[in-house]
């Protein structure tokens, strides 16, 4: 419990460190170590969706290693990230070393097109085969996507353990969650449509939910950090499917907020890295990726909330939860996520999302 | 060699027989994966529209770590979702089709089917078209291939262990005989007493054949032996008492009448090594001499000018009686003419001249010496072929083998040798033998 709190009073600070001077630069945030003039052959640019500020520990860490190369870490939205990748693998510019994105969909995506480049070493053979795709793609982080709410404001009955739980508790007329409920925009972030459309892959019950969640009118808006703030606030009681880092990074510092695994199934979400099949320096890359997997490494992403380890960690943001295993369900790598992807399946999606969620 | 090349063969059959099982095993899950899809396809009020089923894929990634592409086309070629640089295959066809096409530089194996909609907003087939590269293939092709030629190793490993297992089976009765055959005492030459299988009766039967010739050789030599022993141990003592006498005599006189004893000895010792040696010289040939076809008038003759006949009586005695035509019997000429001098011989030795040597080519080829002595007596016939079988009258310088010969000689070609007297009642000895069939020499 301590050592949580220290890891996350240090992303704190991090944070402060390495926002701030970031943050004149449009909305992208970047940040560099090493060396301010190194050649191309000793840089290497990381392109990634992780806030700089739970990133930076790792990226730090890696560069104290390899003194001589200059790392810069651009931190884009996942959209941007997939874009700017997809140009660079037909033109050969303006491409990255590493990507490292939350919206896996995407990721298999490049790698299905032949757009990255295979590594292989000790740490990628250690993968799990569901974090894995042909050793082009891999999962750096294990990040449960969660419910959070509001401790002062929701009594300890009314929790919900589970998306049932949230269902009954939305089902009596006139209850006092309507228009207190968020969600991410599924149009608006990659990864609310990747954690919506990997819900109702698991079970029957997501046509129930979103109609339950259509009901208390939800607001579908945009970014984890804004929605976890807003609960904080008691603007909104409970966030459905936020992305569990984030959420219990901020709940080791804030007890207003609570944090829940579902215990009828948990979605996990492995960031996933590829080295561009024109990354200029994928040497570079790849030792990045062999640090991220390294003992060393997990226990640097494990600090920054990026690793979570469930059954421990979980209740500490929410004490007041009995500590029932969850039902995990990592989301795998492979090319069924593409099914997401398409064009006519996406606007199905969505318009079906819609006829509940206005 | 062979099992090089049986090996190599082996292996490319595997190695084939993978890649199709392969091949088959990953065609049936696209067309698995094509055909989900098609289901998914349906038409709403303004367009054709795909709801793609995750089941699809999820049967794609069964192939774990292969790219997919996947491509739906309307009836103009249009693409209605998927990747536009898919390509079509070649023919159009209501089945599912099977080709492979490169993909942005990758090989890929593709399924297309086809599904026909006829609806107030559409009317025209889809095209739906489902491929992944080629890597979970090559893998499964290898690993069954891998796998039936482990199958084939270790039945070849069986196959030629039950090979060695049965040849050692089939060959033990040959370690019997061996072991028969070392066990038995070197004088024992009796037949083989062994279990054996048909198939090696055979052999034993060869085996036994040649014990038994072995066995009649040895026992010729060891009568040769005993006869030589037996009948030259009398006259050299004999020589022997008279050189002592010779050596103890002063009177000269006396002396040159041992040494005219001496040398009459000595000439008949001479004249039975002849013999013997005579004998063993026909019995050896008998056995191992190879019989040919010959003219028996070419033997009589050269055996009438080769007799000694000429020491004991004037060439005018013996008549030679032939026919005009040759006399073809299948023999030994060598033998053949020993036996006829022997019994030129012998009719000079003990009956009267004039001789009369005939040869006669009736239902049997016969050689007759006649003469005009008093001949063996009847009660002798049934004996005189055999050894030393001295009859009654018969010289002192004799050793009675000239009949022996003569009989060995008659059975070795299987032939006989008869007496007889003629009508004026002279003595005939006959030699009589088998005539040669039709053939000519």
């Amino acid at each position: 419990m301590k050592s949580l709190f220290l890891a996350a009073g240090m992303v704190g600070a991090l944070m402060l460190a390495f926002i701030v001077p970031a943050a004149t630069e449009a909305q992208d945030a970047v940040i560099a170590f090493g060396p301010k003039n190194a050649s191309r052959i000793n840089t290497v640019l990381i392109r990634g969706s992780t806030d700089i500020g739970a990133f930076a520990p790792i990226l730090k860490h890696f560069s104290e290693r390899v003194p001589d190369l200059k790392i810069t870490y651009e931190e884009r939205s996942t959209n941007d990230i997939y874009r700017l990748a997809e140009d660079a693998c037909k033109t050969g510019k303006g491409g990255a070393d590493l990507l490292i994105s939350s919206s896996i969909d995407q990721q298999i995506k490049l790698v299905n097109d032949g757009c990255a480049q295979a590594h292989s070493s000790p740490g990628t053979e250690a993968l799990p085969a569901w974090s894995n795709w042909r050793n082009e793609v891999f999962g750096l982080t294990y990040e449960p996507a969660v419910m959070v709410y509001n401790r002062q404001l929701l009594a300890s009955d009314e929790v919900p353990l589970s998306r049932f739980d949230l269902i009954d508790l939305l089902r009596p007329a006139g209850n006092r969650f309507i228009g207190r409920i968020a969600t991410y925009d599924i149009e608006e972030s990659g990864l609310g449509y990747l954690f919506a459309f990997a819900d109702s892959q698991q079970a029957t019950t997501f046509g129930r939910l979103i109609e339950a969640l259509g009901r208390s009118k939800v607001v579908a808006t945009c970014c984890s950090a804004e929605i976890i703030d807003a609960v904080a606030e008691g603007k909104y009681l409970i966030a459905y499917n936020l992305l569990g880092s984030y959420a219990l990074a901020r709940a080791a510092r804030d007890k207003r907020i609570g944090v829940i695994a579902p215990t009828d199934y948990t979605l996990i979400l492995s960031r996933a890295a590829l080295v561009p099949k024109r990354a200029a320096n994928p040497d570079a890359a790849k030792q990045f990726i062999d640090f991220a997997l390294s003992e060393a490494g997990r226990s640097i992403l494990s600090d920054a909330s990026l690793i979570v380890s469930l059954g421990n960690t979980m209740n500490q943001g929410a004490q007041n939860l009995h500590a029932t295993p969850p039902n995990l369900r990592p989301i795998a790598f492979t090319p069924a996520l593409l099914v997401g992807l398409d064009r006519q399946k996406r606007k199905l999606f969505v318009r079906r999302w819609h006829a509940s969620i206005k | 060699m062979i099992l090089v090349a049986g090996a190599v063969a082996v292996t490319l059959a595997a190695l084939e027989y993978g890649r199709q099982a392969a091949q088959e095993a990953y065609d049936r899950l696209l067309a698995g994966a094509a055909f989900q899809i098609s289901r998914s396809v349906s038409v709403d009020d303004s367009e054709v529209v795909v709801d793609l089923p995750v089941s699809a894929f999820e049967l794609l990634a069964l192939a774990p770590n292969d790219r997919v592409v996947y491509r739906l086309m309307d009836s103009n070629g249009a693409t209605i979702t998927g990747r536009e640089d898919v390509p079509p295959p070649r023919k159009i066809s209501r089945d599912t089709i099977y080709y492979s096409a490169s993909v942005t530089g990758e090989t890929y194996r593709l399924a297309s089917i086809k599904r026909q909609f006829v609806e107030r907003a559409y009317i025209g087939d889809v095209t739906i078209i489902v491929g992944h590269t080629m890597r979970a293939r090559s893998e499964l092709a290898w690993d069954i291939a891998q796998n039936a030629l482990w199958i084939v190793l270790v039945a070849g490993g069986v196959l030629v262990a039950l090979t060695v297992f049965a040849v050692r089976l089939a060959l033990r009765p040959l370690r019997r005989i061996e072991r028969a055959l070392l066990a038995r005492d070197p004088k024992d030459l009796s037949q083989l007493d062994v279990n054996a299988p048909h198939e090696v009766k055979a052999m034993i039967a060869a085996i036994d054949r040649f014990m038994a010739r072995l066995a009649r050789r040895v026992t010729i030599m060891q009568n040769l032996i005993a006869d030589a022993t037996h009948q030259l141990r009398t006259p050299i003592a004999a020589l022997r008492a008279q050189a002592e006498l010779a050596a103890g005599e002063t009177d000269p006189a006396r002396l040159r009448a041992i040494a005219a004893r001496i040398h009459n000895r000595a000439v008949g010792l001479s004249r039975l090594t002849d013999q013997l040696l005579n004998q063993a010289l026909v019995i050896h040939r008998s056995d191992a001499a190879e019989q040919n076809i010959i003219d028996l008038r070419t033997v009589v003759m050269q055996a009438s000018e080769d007799s000694d006949h000429d020491t004991l009586s004037s060439s005018t005695d013996l008549r030679l009686d032939l026919p005009e035509n040759p006399v073809y019997v299948r023999g030994d000429a060598l033998s053949l003419g020993e036996a006829t001098k022997n019994l030129i011989n012998n009719a000079f030795r003990y009956g009267e001249p004039p001789i009369l040597l005939t040869l006669r080519n009736a239902q049997t080829s016969e050689i007759s010496v006649t003469d005009y002595g008093p001949g063996i007596p009847e009660s002798d016939w049934p004996d005189s072929g055999r050894r030393f079988a001295r009859i009654a009258g018969s010289a002192p310088g004799s050793a009675g083998l000239g009949l022996a010969i003569v009989n060995a000689v008659a059975e070795a070609h299987s032939g006989s040798l008869d007496f007889s007297r003629n009508a004026d009642g002279q003595f005939v000895a006959t030699l009589k033998l088998p005539p040669a069939s039709e053939e000519k020499p």
